[in-house]
């Protein structure tokens, strides 16, 4: 064995720390342009729409005079919308996880599954519309609903939960699970009590980006025709609604110059209702990150 | 401690829809007392869609209804002339806006599907061809021109082809999508059917076309009225003649229909099972026709004349006999 070359490590030096301050320098470049991008879009959303934040703009409908305009509708829509999704594609998604990663045989057929899914989380959303049009609202006749946007929207985020989901739960360590085999435990009871309490800060990160992105999308939406201008609020999952992105969409299409400032106005509501999303996300997150 | 936890996620769950349908349900009691007190209000729903351009016109209209019928639950859908012809062919939705006439094709299938329509014309808009504010050399254009400009002809167009005294650039066209009303009456009128120069940009959105002919000397586009009149400091317009002298788009012309062959009538279809049916679509399709003329003026259109608003009404009378 050859001993270490002082000299030649001290001549390697200088060229292995500039690498290293080239690498932090890059890498700090990458994290600030993208904050530099979201601080001039925060920047120019905060300066045209905050005129417009008021109660009146929450209380009112959409309309035709740029000041009387209001987010109503479309708010409550976005929350009944969320009210839909969140369970129905939790549950479906993790339950599928739960199965492909504790209960199926490792063979073809669930690789070739687990290939499927990975796949259909690139599908291009307006392909998730046309799915729900003809399912949901013309085959099961739930119509323009909540309900049926709701479904669609869930099978749209589905493969990012279910995703994410199973890493989180490969993640666990064998030992907790051997542990609690050890201690005469049955798999539902490691799964339900050891499994799951230590995946979660995992699927709800994974969770919280699919639900973003369903608050965010109009693609699907509008396929499936849910309304632009309503003046009434649903009553329950089987009423017509309409969300925040597709009033928002409109607004930024109207030639007047105010409509663009209502349009900042309902891009800061769901900006601040995705970070109450996250925040509520992130705290449950924490208390069971303390855990292990 | 662990099932707390569980119970305080559900809890959470609960709690986010307990506020949606707590909002929900206090609109409600509301309406609801209205509908004790007066004996001529009307329930039911009324189902639209269509044309994105006629939108504004209807949520306005839409928007007074609501005042006068608080119960009728009134919705109105933005998915395009075309789309909202699929789902009126489907039967699932009431009237269906459309920024051009219905088409053969779409007329075979609604008579296909049994579905009788009756159409109404809502207001005018004329299309403006708009160049940027720094182009002097444009001001007037005849149609064979217009046309010569933007028919594809498999090369790239200099502004010289056109006219030789106008200057050897290189044009850069701006059209909306081709989903559109603006792009199919453009097409039909101006195009007659051939396909359109290739490198034009397309946008659904109007605005983007604004700033794309806002931004670039040598550009040409065009839209709807309302976006040019927002835009008047910003855009030249460019006079069109079709024979009989250069005529600029104005509130005037257009109404006239002086400013040919770009002006163009926007409509509604509605169904007349839906008007024999349903009481409160025929009273909300009155009621378009009543106001269509001040709301489309409000909101960026030009009013038809009186005579107009009086045939579609008598259409509708003659639908609910």
């Amino acid at each position: 064995m050859k001993l270490i070359n002082k000299n030649h490590v001290v001549k390697k030096m200088p060229t292995r720390l500039a690498v290293n301050s080239i690498c932090k320098g890059l890498f700090f470049l990458a994290t600030l342009f993208g904050l530099l991008v979201l601080a001039i879009l925060f920047y120019r959303i905060f300066t045209q729409g905050i005129g417009h934040l008021n109660f009146d703009f929450f209380q009112n409908f959409a309309s035709r005079r740029p000041e009387e305009a209001g987010v109503k509708a479309a708010l409550i829509g976005s929350i009944w919308l969320m009210a839909v999704v969140t369970p129905v594609s939790l549950l479906l998604g993790v339950g599928t996880a739960i199965y492909l990663e504790e209960y199926a045989r490792k063979n073809w057929i669930t690789s070739f599954i687990k290939l499927n899914i990975s796949n259909l989380a690139g599908v291009p959303s307006i392909v998730f519309g046309l799915l729900g049009l003809t399912v949901f609202v013309r085959a099961l006749a739930l119509d323009r609903s909540v309900l049926a946007a709701g479904l669609t929207m869930s099978l749209l985020v589905l493969p990012v939960i279910i995703v994410a989901a199973q890493e989180a739960i490969r993640s666990v360590p064998r030992d907790l699970r051997e542990a609690s085999y050890g201690m005469g435990a049955t798999k539902w009871q490691t799964i339900l009590k050891v499994v799951l309490p230590a995946a979660i800060p995992g699927i709800l990160t994974g969770g919280i980006l699919a639900l973003s992105r369903a608050i965010g999308e109009t693609a699907p939406l509008v396929v499936v025709g849910i309304p632009l201008f309503i003046a009434f609020l649903p009553q329950s999952v089987m009423d017509t609604f309409t969300v925040l992105p597709m009033q928002i969409y409109n607004w930024t299409s109207r030639p007047q110059e105010e409509f663009q400032q209502v349009a900042a106005a309902g891009i800061i509501v769901l900006l601040a209702l995705l970070i109450l999303m996250n925040s509520i996300a992130v705290i449950i997150r924490n208390k069971f990150q303390k855990r292990y | 401690m662990r099932r707390f936890k569980f119970m305080a996620m559900t809890a959470v769950m609960g709690g986010v829809i307990a506020v949606a349908a707590g909002c929900g349900s206090n609109d409600t009691s509301n309406s609801g007392k209205g509908n004790e007190t007066a004996s001529d209000k009307l329930k039911g729903e009324v189902i639209m869609d269509g044309s994105s351009t006629v939108f504004p016109i209807m949520e306005a209209v839409a928007e007074e209804y609501m005042a006068a019928q608080p119960d009728v639950k009134v919705s109105v859908g933005s998915s395009g002339t075309g789309g909202g012809f699929k789902k009126f062919i489907a039967g699932e939705t009431d009237l269906t806006n459309a920024s051009r006439p219905v088409k053969d094709e779409e007329s075979a299938l609604l008579d296909e599907k049994g579905v009788k329509y009756t159409e109404m014309k809502l207001a005018f808009d004329g299309i403006s061809i708009v160049v940027n504010k720094d182009n002097e050399f444009i001001d007037k254009m005849t149609v064979d021109e217009l046309r010569k400009l933007w028919v594809d002809n498999g090369s790239v167009k200099k502004w010289s082809d056109i006219r030789p005294e106008w200057p050897k650039e290189e044009i850069k066209f701006y059209s909306p999508g081709t989903d559109s009303g603006t792009y199919d009456y453009f097409n039909e009128v101006i195009l007659e059917e051939k396909p359109m120069v290739e490198n034009a940009t397309l946008s659904e959105d109007d605005n983007v076309l604004v700033q794309g002919v806002e931004g670039d000397k040598n550009a040409i586009g065009f839209f709807g009225f309302a976006y040019y009149a927002e835009n008047k400091d910003k855009l030249k317009v460019v006079s069109i003649d079709n024979g009989k002298g250069a005529v600029e788009p104005t509130h005037e012309t257009i109404k006239s229909g002086e400013y040919a062959p770009l002006s163009r009538p926007l409509y509604t279809y509605v169904s007349n099972k839906s008007v024999a049916e349903k009481e409160q679509v025929a009273d909300y399709t009155q009621f378009v026709i009543e106001n269509a003329g001040e709301l489309s003026e409000e909101v960026g259109y030009v009013s038809l004349p009186e005579e107009e608003y009086k045939k579609d009404l008598e259409k509708l009378n003659e639908l609910k006999k």
